[in-house]
């Protein structure tokens, strides 16, 4: 853990590219290959990588266990909530047209927030994941 | 020459699940199985699969490995032994794959346009996306849209396997705690 | 020329097929449950592969609608193994999970040994 000088400032120098790199695949996913799910995933292993190289301390300091945990329910219940929204403005479940006056912009609107919640739960259950396997492991 | 790339990617998939076969060190087994994630990744991108082809590639080679890896450092073993004998399974798998390669000579050719799977929803995706959702990428727009309730039930299936994990590896260290100070059985 | 272009045509799924046939080897003649679990994804991969290529047309795009393009491959394949993916990697989990869990109990992954622990006690 001491000779690796070049794994930690490697890894401090990519993080943040990850993380950017995530947010785009995320919110360019709707012009692009991505989506919630890569979005998630590339996510989780933003925080998995840090854990490998400073720690699980390390990386349970900046994405705490509670809140990784209590992310993996959120996001299925925005996914729902967005298909009740639709139930509740006289429309089907998941019919997003309603969100907005425009039903074009209404779907866009709705193909968001669901992509939103399938990138909350996505990232949670991974981080959760590889925190279980870790902690059991120490 | 998609077409010969496709073919040389799948003849080393081949390969590499061949040395998966015959690998007796569980570690070197994981780090195939992370080439071959890699490996089926490009395959995906010649097939125009490129969604598909980021998402196998980040959790395919990414987090299987990483999860495959942190099993083998909790079991604390690295090497499989293979004591049974071989000659059923393979004469099984061999009957089995048979069927199937004749199965599949009826179906179309690689690359056909004509075939029946274009045919059904897939045009009205393609034409009345923009018109419709406003979103250029087909697949977000299926996904989310109007393939909806599959995508619902996907993230319910994560959600219900992580929950899963997390009951089935977490919370041991204060049952342990507990017991120590208890001594409970 | 017909049988070279019958064989090139349906090269994809004979290699489907065969990982297919290698990861059912795996699981069904290994005794080790790790390789089982790795096995069982090899096995999971191909079916991806087996919905993805009936999807691809020839000179067809990604299906990212754009007015230079007017062929794109099927869409539909894509967005169901998409989410195949990553619920087959929450499944591997919890199965690795379980694996765990079972090496704790018995101190061994090797089926043989389990069933002869079953039997012993």
């Amino acid at each position: 853990m001491k000779l690796d000088l070049i794994l930690r400032i490697g890894t401090k120098l990519i993080l943040p590219f990850i993380l950017l790199f995530a947010l785009y695949v995320q919110f360019h996913g709707d012009f692009g290959p991505g989506g919630g799910f890569q979005a998630g995933v590339i996510t989780a292993a933003m925080v998995i990588l840090l854990a490998i190289t400073f720690g699980i301390d390390a990386a349970q300091r900046i994405a705490p266990p509670w809140l990784v945990s209590r992310m993996v329910p959120v996001g299925v219940l925005i996914y729902a909530g967005t298909g009740v929204l639709g139930l509740l403005l006289g429309k089907n479940f998941l019919d997003y047209s309603v969100l907005l006056h425009d039903p074009v912009h209404g779907r866009e609107l709705g193909i968001f927030m669901v992509e939103a919640g399938v990138l909350i739960t996505v990232s949670g259950t991974m981080t959760s994941l590889f925190y279980a396997f870790a902690e059991r492991g120490r | 020459m998609i077409a010969f790339i496709n073919v040389a990617l799948l003849t080393l998939l081949a390969v590499v699940t061949v040395a998966i076969v015959r690998q007796r060190s569980l570690f070197a087994a994981v780090i195939l199985s992370g080439i071959y994630s890699f490996l089926m990744a490009s395959v995906l991108i010649v097939l125009d699969a490129v969604d598909v082809a980021m998402t196998e590639a980040s959790v395919g080679a990414g987090i299987s490995t990483v999860v495959l890896l942190a099993t083998l450092h909790l079991i604390k073993t690295t090497e499989s032994r293979s004591v049974r004998p071989r000659i059923l399974p393979m004469f099984v798998v061999l009957g089995t794959g048979a069927f199937l390669v004749w199965g599949t000579l009826v179906m179309p050719p690689y690359g056909t346009a004509d075939n029946i799977i274009h045919k059904h929803v897939v045009p009205r995706y393609i034409n009345d996306t923009i018109k419709e959702t406003g979103v250029p990428n087909i697949v977000t727009s299926v996904l989310a849209d109007y393939r909806g309730y599959d995508t619902l039930g996907e993230t319910t299936v994560i959600f219900t396997a992580g929950i899963g994990v997390m009951l089935l590896l977490g919370g041991r260290r204060r049952r342990t705690k507990s017991g120590q100070d208890g001594r409970s059985p | 020329m017909s049988v070279l272009e019958t064989v090139l045509g349906h090269y994809d799924y004979v290699i489907t097929m065969f990982l297919m046939m290698a990861g059912l080897y795996i699981v069904v003649a290994s005794g080790n449950m790790v390789k089982k679990l790795i096995g069982l994804s090899i096995f999971q991969t191909s079916v991806y592969l087996l919905y993805i290529e009936p999807g691809k047309i020839t000179g067809g795009t990604a299906p990212i609608v754009d007015p230079a393009f007017s062929v794109y491959s099927n869409p539909l394949p894509h967005v169901l193994i998409l989410t195949a993916i990553v619920v087959g990697v929450a499944t591997l989990a919890l199965g690795l999970a379980l694996v765990a869990r079972i090496n704790e109990a018995y101190g061994t992954i090797e089926e043989d040994e389990i069933f002869d622990r079953d039997r012993e006690s």
